[in-house]
């Protein structure tokens, strides 16, 4: 039996399917879209599969996934809560799976029509009373109905403290939208953005404006798990893992963890950097590129400090011009990310991250050898570090 | 209500499953062709079984009546609607202890219903109803409350079963500003979209209750050890006690931080919106709105007081606004 996870598992196989702001099809068809491709991208059967996983928020049940692919018996199914936190989650929950032999193939998914169907930041309303309902109930009575304006609130204070500047939150936006250009599945290849563009955009919740924040779009992506032997078979290269674990951290709410004594910084996720650092026995010199999670543009200013690559209030001097772009010390959502590629709730910023140990980013780095991927960023969350065979 | 008293009021509830509400009622006119005829008109129902110009063609042999008007062969018309202020009978009585121990709401939310026999020309229907059922106390998207149920079995003139039909109502505490709303007052209710109303749940309801009732801010306070928290949860994380009470807030505190709401505008608040997170007095946080502010004036460390909004539809709400 492992003692870590560290190289118990691999990302084998990606799945995708075309993201857009109207897919047409059930979310249930962008599921079985994406989990059949991923499994035939790691030279597999939909039989070969043993184990699904998906966010509690999914509407496509791991059997009826199954039922349509052509799954048989499966070992494993589980749901991970949490919104964009469950993203590294769902990975976390295949790895242990593989590593104990619980199961041998795992798919993990997330499928939405996020655009088309049920929106994000609508409020939150429900019949039975549940301790979620009333969580959000100390916010929506006083209009805090978004996730904009519950990162908007940590993001004032964050800036005013540090002296960052809507210069430096525009840095992280036309940077991923430059990387959408050579992206075409990105939402927003052809669209590219200057700084005044960014600066003309309309404010939503002061500080952040419109292109500081995610699009909604429709589509699936699907990523398939199993072990580092059984991966070498396959057609691609793999993206082995070398650290992963979920965090949640004292005071913890989701979105809203207003209540701790330090707004200005994301505990849970220096308490995820602890753990997959150690695991993988890397620090933040050895990561050649990130995939942060980048629903809000401020939230990857602070996760650059709490993983370490700047000190905490350094990361409006760390973001430049190409800092984070392709040729820059740390290229960052080389896809786009949920910026300017799609929001698939950090899925697809996984994919990315294999993608781009396997070599084939839309913009590949001259050298990569790990990469550093985060999920939801205000929420329960996790984070992954993939390296090369 | 204190425990004891809580105690007492559900055992004088539970004293009321298993009573007959009144004496078996029996229909006031026999099963017949013209109600048929009218209930068949009303619900577009063509069936030729109904009438008494195709059944004789059907496996019946004869007109019967649709199986769903069991009910209404026993109904009492008008009267009905009377009973609720004078009952006159156990559970016109059921439902005025509960209206009086402030359950005011009511909300039929199922029913069930079995048929024996089909009922022929002539039939006549004695129907007796008994309260079979009150649940635990629920805490429900309408408010907390008791989930009633009777039962209502149906008998033919030779005593045969024809068949029963449950029914169950939630008797409900409406949250707090939704009283008149939920009551019927019709001129009470407000066709303008308000703000997302808190549900009333366990954990947070004497929250909203004791703003609307004091005018106060009030703060939880764990019974044992004495540490407040915001915002209010069951369990006290310093000793493990779900022992509380509330002290009331200075009301006074100064800006956390902020953001100014441009975008989505949601009918029921005002645009620009100042949201804050407060630092109060106390030493606690709390989400709250800024008013009587323009929003280029709101900065972090803004001195601000307490003030107790009330919207038109009678809801209140703490907000803040600058100090001094
Ligand atoms: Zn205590």
């Amino acid at each position: 039996m492992p003692t870590t996870l560290r190289n118990e598992a691999a990302i084998a196989g990606i799945g995708q399917t075309k993201y857009s702001k109207n897919s047409g099809v059930s979310e249930l068809s962008l599921a079985t879209e994406a989990v059949r491709a991923a499994i035939l991208d790691a030279g597999l059967q939909p039989s070969d599969v043993d184990g699904l996983v998906t966010f509690t928020m999914d509407s496509s049940d791991e059997v009826e996934v199954a039922r349509n692919v052509g799954i048989g018996e499966m070992t494993m199914f589980s749901q991970i809560n949490y919104g964009g936190g469950a993203a590294v989650g769902l990975v976390h929950q295949a790895v242990m799976a593989v590593a104990t032999g619980s199961a041998k193939n795992v798919v993990v998914y997330r499928a939405l029509n996020g655009r088309s169907g049920q929106r994000m930041g609508q409020g939150v309303s429900g019949q039975i009373i549940t301790s979620d309902l009333i969580h959000w109930s100390w916010y929506m009575p006083f209009g805090l109905l978004t996730p904009a304006s519950w990162i908007a609130l940590q993001a004032q204070l964050y800036m005013h403290q540090y002296g960052a500047t809507s210069e430096h939150l525009a840095h992280v936006a036309i940077t991923q939208r430059a990387h959408a250009q050579n992206n075409p599945n990105a939402a927003m290849c052809g669209r590219p953005m200057t700084m005044d563009d960014y600066m003309a955009s309309r404010l939503i919740c002061e500080p952040l404006r419109l292109f500081d924040c995610c699009q909604e779009d429709d589509g699936g992506c699907a990523l398939l798990i199993t072990s580092p032997e059984r991966a070498k078979d396959g057609p691609h290269p793999p993206a082995i893992i070398r650290g992963v674990t979920q965090a949640s951290f004292t005071g913890q709410e989701q979105m809203t963890s207003f209540y701790r004594p330090d707004l200005a910084s994301l505990p849970e996720m220096e308490l995820a950097a602890k753990i997959v650092y150690e695991q993988a026995g890397l620090g933040p010199d050895d990561i050649d590129a990130t995939c942060f999670y980048d629903a809000f543009t401020p939230e990857v200013l602070m996760q650059l400090e709490a993983f370490g690559f700047c000190g905490r209030g350094e990361a409006k001097d760390f973001v430049t011009e190409d800092s984070l772009s392709v040729n820059g010390r740390l290229p960052n959502n080389t896809h786009g990310g949920l910026l300017s590629e799609a929001y698939i709730h950090g899925v697809n910023n996984i994919a990315e991250g294999a993608r781009l140990i396997r070599g084939s980013s839309p913009n590949q780095p001259a050298k990569v050898d790990h990469v550093l991927v985060t999920s939801g960023v205000g929420v329960p969350t996790g984070a992954l570090i993939l390296g090369k065979p | 209500m204190n425990e004891e008293q809580k105690k007492a009021f559900e055992a004088e509830l539970r004293a009321y499953v298993g009573k007959a509400i009144g004496p078996p009622v029996v229909a006031r006119d026999p099963v017949n062709l013209p109600m048929i005829r009218q209930w068949c008109d009303a619900m577009g129902e063509t069936h030729p079984a109904y009438s008494d110009e195709g059944a004789g063609e059907t496996l019946h042999g004869q007109v019967v009546a649709p199986p769903t008007m069991l009910q209404a062969w026993i109904m009492e018309g008008w009267a009905m609607h009377e009973g609720y202020d004078e009952p006159r009978d156990e559970q016109h009585r059921l439902h005025k202890l509960l209206t009086e121990a402030g359950y005011t709401g009511v909300l039929g939310t199922n029913t069930e219903e079995h048929y024996d026999r089909y009922l022929k020309l002539g039939d006549v229907v004695t129907a007796v109803t008994t309260i079979d059922e009150i649940s635990e106390e629920k805490a429900t998207g309408a408010g907390i409350g008791y989930f009633v149920t009777t039962r209502t079995v149906f008998e033919d003139q030779e005593g045969e079963s024809l068949g029963w039909m449950s029914f169950r109502v939630l008797k409900f505490k409406p949250p707090a500003g939704q009283q008149a709303a939920a009551s019927g007052d019709e001129a009470a209710i407000s066709t303008a979209p308000t703000r997302m109303k808190p549900p009333a749940g366990h954990d947070n309801a004497w929250w909203w209750q004791k703003i609307a009732d004091e005018d106060v801010l009030p703060i939880q306070r764990c019974a044992d050890c004495q540490k407040l928290r915001h915002p209010p949860r069951p369990m006290c994380d310093a000793c493990g006690s779900q022992r509380f009470d509330s002290v009331a807030a200075s009301g006074r505190g100064t800006v956390h931080t902020f953001t100014v709401i441009h975008y989505p505008q949601v009918p029921g608040y005002d645009y620009p919106l100042v949201s804050i997170i407060v630092d109060l007095e106390e030493g606690e946080r709390m989400v709250s709105t800024l008013v009587d502010c323009k929003p280029e004036d709101c900065r972090i460390g803004l001195p601000v007081a307490v003030v107790i909004h009330e919207d038109e539809d009678g809801f209140k709400i703490p907000f803040f606004r600058p100090a001094g």
